[in-house]
């Protein structure tokens, strides 16, 4: 398939392989951002390829993890009642809840529908004037500026029965995260190529330069995640700290500016707590005042829901990049895909779920 | 009968794992098998039903009998390229094939909710006939009941089936050894593409049409070439990984295949990128597997691509000694990799 097989050709996978080989002098440590990433990086196996200096560290760039548990009870809670369609992306119905799941919900008789963009919930919103459509509103910059149209044509078409409930988060407070955290061992980031599509990289300038760590926004394919390493390795050895661009197919500087002038006009920047790794100031979105009728959690009323996580779950480590899922206790025994303690072993795009599916043995 | 040793069963499955069936129960992976596994197969166990063929293998007098059921709850009830109607024959003939018989005789039960169109009915009925006569079979006793409105999706529609196993054939998975090959018969991935198509309203740059066609001919001209068929089996939800991880997990070896030998269309392919799918699990309705020992493989190949939904019969991998997983993929790369059975359904990918 054109666009696609090119950059998934062994011949190519083995030149990269080899160019790493020769160019690295001594032990590196980098961290892919994103949860495709990691996905691609485990499904392909692109660490095995890699010579045993260089360690990639998975970080916690899947949207579908880091969402807050007390943010799906309080989903669970609005899909459980009589007069809503729970309108959702299909990787979140899975993730578990203190209770349950979205999926569960849905088997109680909740009606959750599987959308594949919020302008679909929108849609469902016209077309069922009697009943309340909440879109669970989940991502990072990537799916935000959809996620504020929605907001802008339910403002446009006059739904009184849409609203959303918010967890859209933000990368480079999440990478400054990582880097200010005790005993940070990474040197050199990956940063998600499809983020930095809608808001280009300048943003990750100044953390390249404060932090003096290379970041090298990178695509999601075998050969663009190799050349990335590549480039962020090439900075290392030459003691280079850039931001540079491989996902160049993608990005330019200053990203998709209409998304995020559409972004903008509909959210404002908010502290948000991430699942595993606690609360990061100025790290999500929130509607703007204008807005605040379309938001969920003050239509419904289940702001209050609080709740801990399960103690043996490292999910934290692993999303900060301190651990690697296999170093988990419950690994694999009391954690898996179908009985998930943690939302990395939820979503395709977790760590723990990848790890999994690709790599646990499981012989006779 | 004694009822009393069932009635005092404990149900296997814990209630704190799940007190209610969920649509992941369904889906052709791993918490489907675990349903079948832990509580119909604990409830019904016997021999024939514990061998976990495509369909059961009976003895009865001197000749072999092979009898299959399969049950069709599709939306919508027309897809490009078939309908509820042709594909509850060719489910339930095709499952008779991979046993290595020869479909003769079929049940039809259907379930049709107050209000159901006297006329789509009729289209159904008129495919049902067409799909039959295609493929020989005698629909020959049947039942309809008809529920409240609301209570069902249109219609359901339950196939049961006999077919006669001939003489000296013996395909199960329990005589696939090492060295033997993995034949697959065409590309993956089309029918459950097509679902999900018109089911999402994804509009795709070409209509992308379900595989969905009998594999019976296929089957019967392997047997009669005389290829010594180890295993054959039809691929349909949870696609050709779960297939596959089926059989190897009823052997004691493993599977292992090449990603770059599967045949998978350009627009599945791009469809699966989209939505984050992969077409290792996407459903089909007209492809199987054949395994067989090597020095067949070649010709099991030569004899598919006779057939126009063979054309694309391709070799895709091996069976080999127990390894540290049941199903084993060479990837693109060239790096190796767990195929594991899915978890519950396929989900689109937030990005």
């Amino acid at each position: 398939m054109k666009y696609v097989s090119e950059y998934r050709d062994k011949e190519s996978a083995l030149a990269y392989t080899e160019l790493i080989r020769e160019l690295v002098t001594r032990e590196w440590s980098i961290m892919e951002v994103c949860g495709g990433q990691t996905h691609s990086i485990v499904k392909y196996g692109i660490d095995q390829l890699l010579p045993d200096s260089v360690t990639l560290i998975h970080g916690p760039g899947c949207p579908v993890c880091v969402t807050p548990i007390e943010l799906i009870d309080q989903a669970a809670e609005i899909a459980g009642l009589a007069n809503v369609i729970f309108c959702s992306f299909g990787d979140m119905l899975r993730v578990p809840g203190s209770r349950s799941d979205l999926l569960g919900v849905k088997a109680s008789g909740g009606d959750i529908r599987m959308v594949y963009s919020p302008i679909d919930a929108i849609r469902i919103a016209a077309a069922n004037p009697d009943k309340e459509i909440v879109f669970f509103a989940v991502g990072f910059e990537t799916t935000a500026p959809v996620t504020a149209a929605a907001v802008l044509q339910a403002e446009h078409l006059g739904l009184d029965n849409f609203s959303m409930l918010v967890s859209h988060v933000l990368v480079p407070p999440a990478i400054e995260a990582v880097l200010s955290g005790e005993n940070c061992a990474i040197q050199g980031f990956l940063a998600a190529g499809h983020v930095c599509t809608v808001m280009g990289y300048t943003e990750y300038e100044p953390i390249a330069e404060k932090y003096g760590v290379p970041i090298v926004v990178t695509g999601f394919e075998p050969l663009d995640i190799l050349e990335g390493i590549h480039m962020c390795l090439t900075q290392l050895e030459e003691g280079r700290t850039n931001v540079e661009n491989q996902y160049l197919r993608a990005v330019s500087r200053d990203g998709n500016r209409a998304a995020v002038e559409i972004m903008r006009s509909v959210f404002e920047i908010t502290d948000r707590k991430w699942r595993g790794i606690g609360r990061i100031p100025s790290s999500g979105f929130m509607l703007r005042e204008r807005f605040t009728r379309f938001d969920a959690g003050r239509k419904f009323d289940v702001g209050s829901i609080e709740v801990d996580e399960p103690a043996i779950c490292i999910s934290g480590e692993v999303l900060r990049g301190n651990k690697k899922p296999p170093e988990c206790a419950a690994f694999g025994n009391d954690c898996t895909p179908e009985h998930p303690l943690g939302a990395p072993m939820v979503s395709s795009e977790g760590a723990c779920a990848a790890y999994y599916r690709f790599r646990l043995a499981r012989g006779k | 009968m004694n009822n009393s040793r069932i009635t005092e069963m404990i149900c296997p499955i814990p209630l704190s794992d799940y007190p209610e069936i969920t649509m992941a129960h369904g889906g052709g992976g791993r918490l489907m098998n675990d349903l079948i596994g832990r509580v119909i197969l604990k409830a019904f166990s016997n021999p024939i039903l514990d061998s976990r063929h495509d369909g059961a293998v009976i003895t009865a007098g001197e000749g072999r009998l092979a009898f299959a059921t399969d049950s069709h709850v599709i939306t919508p009830l027309f897809f490009p390229g078939g309908d509820i109607g042709a594909l509850s024959v060719y489910g339930t003939v095709n499952d008779l094939a991979m046993c290595g018989a020869d479909a003769r005789w079929l049940s039809a039960g259907f379930i049709i909710e107050e209000g159901f169109s006297m006329e789509t009915l009729w289209r159904i009925v008129v495919s049902m006939a067409e799909a039959s006569r295609k493929t020989g079979v005698l629909i020959v006793t049947g039942d309809t009941k008809v529920v409240d409105r609301g209570k069902g999706d249109g219609i359901y529609i339950n196939t049961a089936g006999i077919g006669i196993i001939p003489e000296g054939i013996d395909v199960s998975p329990s005589r696939i050894c090492e060295g033997d090959v993995v034949v697959l018969s065409g590309d993956i991935g089309r029918h459950g593409i097509a679902i999900m198509a018109v089911r999402e309203g994804i509009k795709l740059e070409g209509a992308i049409r379900s595989d969905l066609a009998p594999l019976d001919s296929m089957a019967r001209d392997l047997i009669r070439e005389g290829l010594d068929i180890h295993c054959m089996r039809d691929l349909t939800r949870g696609g050709l990984a779960s297939g596959l991880n089926e059989i190897a997990s009823m052997t004691d070896c493993s599977i292992r295949i090449e990603e770059n030998s599967i045949p998978v269309h350009d627009e599945v392919l791009g469809a699966c990128e989209i939505l984050g799918f992969d077409p290792l699990y996407v459903a089909n309705e007209g492809r199987f597997v054949v395994i067989l020992p090597r020095e067949n493989g070649d010709k099991a190949v030569e004899i598919l691509r006779r057939h126009e939904n063979g054309h694309q019969a391709e070799i895709i991998g091996s069976v080999e000694k127990s390894s540290y997983a049941d199903l084993l993929m060479i990837s693109s790369i060239g790096s190796e990799r767990i195929v594991d059975m899915m978890s519950g359904e396929q989900l689109p990918r937030i990005c």
